[in-house]
């Protein structure tokens, strides 16, 4: 696909995006396959409590006697597990209702951007707290019924309802190329052939669409990573024994006191997620400004 | 204008009903009950608080009654913090979390202009080079870790600013520099951006032209207009600081809105939950509609709509 060539070449050009896309790949691999090699299991708990980083615990332990390294990178996976899935369904939602919006145009486009602007006005994180708390048990009776009970309905509703949050700004973004692209010739043409707008839409505009989609996904994900620890942070989001970036940096935090300092449990988990949301925001800002029509250089 | 800004108004009344209907109605029917955080509650007792807390009967009517409440001010009682009506709460903790939350976005407004003006100006070279690094790490830096990371540096390592507590000017800085982190860093990084594009304009060149000190053109020409974007930025910013004072607030210590609202979604606490929403949601409509108005002052171009 040649979008994904050109994000291939954008950052192939540029060192410090070749870093960033390379680490991006290291944590990836090291959460999912280098877990495995830490020794330690994610809920293997032991005496030895808040140990501070030794060579049998690289990152140290918490105050479970957890590997914080094996929690460290287990939080990764689910961090990123839930900004990928997330960022999908945002993604989804944003880019057919641009669409839409955008080709339909008139009455129609000024009712659902006028409507995007509304949920710009609301407080959507705390609504999101609100929902993801009420509707945890119906959401886990349901899916006991189900019969599904490897899901965790938290992480259901939290994924959901982040990817119902974050899909206003692709929305605008699609809708204003759409309302470009258009007015082309050759949407006329296919017109004239006698295609259908869906067909238009789908064949013609949306391959048109893929690159700017492409650079606005890489700028979703850290948005949904950062909500998602957010919530779990305040306990109001993922729950033990599942664990997340948010819920360890939590767990550190709220162990700060004046006599002893635990920082390995605040660096460790704290610095990856910092350093992985840093590498997703320069990745996204170094291919917006080299494949973003509308940006300027 | 009037009549539009009227419009607006008129229009948040169903964004309101809307917001206020979903939560309520939402916590509600929730299995978790408002009392069963204190143990085995005597069913005749139990009847009681619902009475007392309009709790009673269907849904639907004690949806009722609490709109009727509320269209008339009253947001009820709390059902977590017994006898303390949510309005008492609210008047209680919102200036708290006003103070804080300007005091941090006055702070954003003033490091991120500054520093995106100066790295404007030194375009492409070290020095806009540093600033956009610190700003972008300054938004990719959860506020939840950079908190923790400065009170373990200046409050337990260095010990020059207390890590807990409200009241004092030196208790109220390092929580509002925490906060405005993130939109200090964003506000740096759209100055710099406009400022870019404005320098680059006709009347720029005129206003060179004319003989201007480099200082002149910047200040009385150019900053007026790249200053557009902080204002559309302004809406997203407050809205940030709103919920970003949630996790300051629960960090610090701090005896504000954002506690209170956590612990009430976390025990179903109807009418607190419901309360804070309201609260929120309107405080974000005014504060849109203000920023549009203040655009539309501003840049003459610019239609409200």
């Amino acid at each position: 696909m040649k979008p994904l060539r050109d994000y291939y070449r954008v950052v192939r050009r540029d060192a410090l995006l070749t870093v960033c896309a390379l680490f991006l790949l290291l944590v990836l691999l090291v959460s999912f396959v280098g877990i495995y090699f830490t020794g330690y299991t994610y809920d293997q708990i032991s005496d030895a409590s808040l140990l501070p980083p030794s060579s049998h615990h690289w990152f140290g332990t918490d105050s479970n006697g957890h590997d914080l390294l094996t929690r460290t990178l287990f939080g990764a996976r689910i961090s990123l597990f839930v900004a990928a899935v997330g960022t999908l369904v945002s993604l989804t939602i944003g880019v057919t209702y641009g669409m839409i919006s955008g080709y339909v145009g008139g009455r129609v486009d000024n009712i659902m951007m006028r409507l995007v602007e509304i949920i710009y006005s609301l407080p959507t994180l705390v609504l999101v707290i609100v929902l993801v708390t009420t509707l945890d048990r119906p959401v886990a009776n349901l899916l006991k019924d189900l019969g599904w009970t490897a899901v965790n309905p938290r992480l259901v509703l939290i994924v959901g309802f982040l990817g119902l949050t974050e899909w206003l700004t692709m929305a605008r973004i699609i809708r204003g190329q759409v309302l470009v692209l258009k007015q082309q010739p050759f949407v006329q043409a296919s017109l004239a052939l006698g295609q259908s707008h869906t067909q238009i839409l789908w064949r013609h505009l949306f391959p048109n669409l893929l690159g700017i989609i492409i650079v606005y996904l890489t700028l979703t994900i850290p948005a949904i990573m950062l909500d998602e620890s957010f919530m779990s942070f305040l306990h109001v989001g993922l729950q033990p024994p599942l664990a997340s970036w948010g819920t360890l940096v939590s767990d550190a935090a709220f162990l700060i006191n004046p006599i002893k300092l635990y920082w390995w449990m605040l660096i460790f988990p704290g610095g990856l997620m910092t350093l992985t949301l840093l590498a997703l925001n320069f990745l996204g800002d170094g291919l917006r400004d080299a494949l973003d029509p509308r940006v300027r250089k | 204008m009037s009549a539009i800004i009227l419009r607006r108004l008129l229009q948040a009344i169903p964004v309101l009903f809307i917001v206020v209907t979903l939560t309520f109605l939402l916590v509600r029917s929730a299995p978790g009950n408002p009392f069963s955080t204190e143990k085995k509650i005597p069913p005749e007792i139990m009847e009681q608080l619902e009475k007392q807390y309009n709790l009673h009967g269907s849904i639907w009517s004690q949806y009722g009654q609490y709109l009727w409440k509320v269209a008339h001010g009253d947001l009820s009682l709390s059902t977590q913090y017994r006898n303390r009506s949510v309005n008492e709460i609210i008047a209680q903790t919102l200036p708290v979390s006003m103070t804080l939350g300007s005091l941090a976005y006055f702070l954003a407004l003033l490091f991120g202009i500054t520093f995106g003006a100066w790295a404007a100006v030194r375009h492409n070279r070290a020095g806009d080079r540093a600033i956009m690094l610190v700003a972008l790490l300054g938004i990719s830096i959860p506020t939840f870790v950079i908190a923790p990371v400065l009170v373990m540096i200046f409050a337990l390592w260095f010990r020059v600013l207390p890590a807990y507590g409200w009241g004092s000017p030196d208790q109220i800085l390092l929580p509002a520099v925490c906060l405005s982190i993130p939109f200090a860093a964003a506000i740096a990084r759209l100055t710099r951006g406009s400022l870019l594009e404005v320098l680059k304009l006709d009347f720029i060149r005129t206003a060179r032209a004319k003989g201007l000190s480099e200082d002149a053109v910047l200040f009385r020409h150019a900053l007026k207009v790249a200053i557009l974007p902080i204002i559309g930025y302004s809406g997203p910013a407050v809205a940030g600081i709103l919920t970003g004072s949630i996790v300051i607030e629960t960090l610090f210590g701090i005896p504000g809105i954002g506690p209170f609202f956590v612990n009430s979604a976390l025990n179903f606490d109807p009418f607190m939950t419901s309360g804070v929403v309201i609260v929120f949601s309107l405080f974000l409509i005014l504060f849109n509609l203000l920023a549009d108005i203040l655009y539309f002052v501003v840049d003459r171009r610019v239609k409200l709509e």
